[in-house]
């Protein structure tokens, strides 16, 4: 194992979240360790939990929702928080300034009426920022001028590169980014990557919530793979994506582009009322990984869930 | 038999984006059209669709001068379902929806539920599904959904803009697939993406639409 220092250790964390429907399974006991530095993707298909699982660590999840388990947020030498049980006047004192989240979609992120310049100074007002909002502009690769712009007269990449700037305001220990590059073209979407790899090698710990997996190999370090709600598999993302181990990681790289576009058969389960263990079977026959009870077994810097009594 | 621009030139408030673009649709196979953004794809792909005037050109369909009004003989694929989509309506609802606005016109046979449910399956949503609203599905599964709205009316042609920016790979590669093979049932495909690598993988045809010009990529 690696020497770096973790800025958020997640332990089982697990969320429950009511509907009329039944309850949805979001995330089951999930695993993640984030380090200072570092750039942590986490892929699956729609609605496996990713996005939940980043909503639980930034403090967003709805009012209803049950969470289980801990993340430990590890700030300098004071004892870590636990983000799980965190009341309203930590996560004021936490939010911007140690933890920041950039949303999918930036445009509809920014009030309408306000130009992104008084945005960025009220930000930066609020969180005591040693940064100004122009110095935020020029990091995030963005004209002086765009400070007078309102948010409609921006194109899609320059409102996720001030959505980057907003988030990089207050120096946050742990940046949260779900989806960022989503709608951008190949060239905005490198910028947004460059950033993130910019605010980690400033010392952060960058959690990247990601469908495009042709870019991951190049821009992260880590990658978890998350399957209706649970982790199958983690490692370096080179070494994941080059060798991958569990069956959904392989059919996730084999459905890219890259891999071919081959479908995976079936869809994904509904998470309400879900089974008690993991279900990629259901997909495909997975002998020895899926089927039964599972766990996550440990091979060096590496994870794989795997049937119980199946390790290899 | 194709749909396609002779000389078209186009643009926003007086301004071209291309000038003198020759573009088909061909029956039977993908034509990926790639090219940065601002750089006209969606512009093209509006004016095929009847949507966006040229300022220059004009649009034939199967050789005669597009009408004003196609009837069905088009449809569209957006990049966000979400905004593409009644909130308020089922999926089953929104997916009969252009059975019930063109009846007399529609080229299908068979009751509307039968047609919805049999285009429900062939885009991969089961049936409990179709009595779910847009926020009680995913994203990948509102696409679908507006894939078998397109598909329910028999279109020769179907325009795809960014049809999979904001899909997963299962997904993207899921979609990709049912229309390949309508494709080569007859239907005529335009996947339009920034994404080189999806265009290279799954489009039978490539084209660069890039400062005002198009050209055919290997």
């Amino acid at each position: 194992m690696s020497a770096a220092e973790p800025v958020l250790t997640v332990e089982q964390l697990t969320v429950r979240i009511p509907t009329r429907a039944g309850t949805v399974h979001a995330v089951t006991e999930v695993d993640l360790r984030l380090d200072a530095g570092r750039v942590h993707a986490l892929v699956g298909e729609s609605g496996c939990g990713k996005s939940v699982t980043g909503a639980a660590i930034c403090g967003l999840l709805p009012r209803d929702a049950s969470v289980r388990g801990r993340a430990l947020l590890h700030d300098g030498g004071t004892a870590p928080v636990d983000l799980v049980t965190a009341g309203p006047a930590t996560w004021r004192r936490l939010r911007g300034r140690r933890i920041a989240w950039i949303p999918q979609s930036a445009a509809t992120s920014f009030t309408p009426v306000r130009t992104l310049g008084a945005q960025l100074a009220e930000t930066c007002a609020h969180l005591d920022a040693d940064r100004t909002p122009a110095e935020l502009l020029e990091l995030a690769g963005l004209e002086p001028a765009a400070a007078r712009l309102f948010p409609h007269e921006l194109s899609g990449g320059m409102a996720q590169r001030a959505a980057v700037a907003c988030a990089l305001a207050g120096r946050p220990r742990l940046i949260v980014a779900d989806e960022p590059t989503a709608a951008l073209d190949p060239g905005r979407t490198a910028h947004i990557l460059a950033l993130l790899r910019a605010a980690a090698d400033a010392g952060a710990a960058v959690l990247l919530i990601s469908h495009d997996l042709d870019t991951l190999a190049e821009h992260t370090d880590h990658v978890a793979v998350m399957y209706a709600s649970r982790i199958l598999e983690t490692g370096p993302t080179a070494t994941v994506f080059a060798d991958p181990w569990h069956p959904c990681t392989r059919d996730l790289l084999a459905a890219t582009p890259a891999g071919g576009l081959h479908p995976i058969p079936g869809s994904p389960p509904a998470l309400t009322d879900a089974a008690p263990d993991c279900v990629y079977h259901l997909r495909r026959p997975a002998p020895g990984f899926s089927g039964g009870p599972t766990h996550l077994t440990i091979h060096g810097d590496r994870t794989v869930r795997r049937l119980i009594g199946a390790d290899r | 038999m194709s749909l396609r621009a002779h000389d078209v030139t186009a643009g926003h408030d007086g301004t071209p984006v291309f000038t003198g673009v020759n573009f088909t649709v061909e029956p039977g196979r993908v034509t990926g059209l790639t090219g940065p953004s601002g750089g006209g794809k969606t512009t093209l792909a509006r004016v095929l669709a009847g949507l966006h005037r040229p300022s220059a050109g004009q649009v034939s369909l199967d050789g005669d001068p597009l009408p004003a009004r196609p009837g069905g003989e088009i449809a569209l694929l957006y990049q966000s379902p979400r905004q593409a989509v009644t909130p308020r309506w089922t999926l089953a609802r929104i997916i009969g929806e252009p059975l019930r606005a063109r009846p007399a016109g529609s080229r299908r046979s068979g009751p509307p539920d039968e047609i919805v449910l049999e285009t429900a399956r062939l885009v991969g949503l089961t049936p409990d599904l179709l009595d779910r609203r847009p926020h009680q599905v995913s994203d990948g599964q509102l696409q679908r959904a507006c894939l078998a709205r397109a598909l329910v009316q028999r279109p020769r042609y179907l325009l795809c803009d960014e049809m999979t920016a904001m899909l997963d790979p299962a997904t993207t590669a899921s979609l990709t697939a049912v229309l390949t093979a309508r494709a080569r049932a007859g239907l005529g495909v335009l996947a339009v993406s920034h994404h080189r690598a999806l265009l290279d993988a799954w489009a039978d045809v490539r084209f660069l639409l890039d400062g005002g010009a198009l050209t055919a990529l290997p």
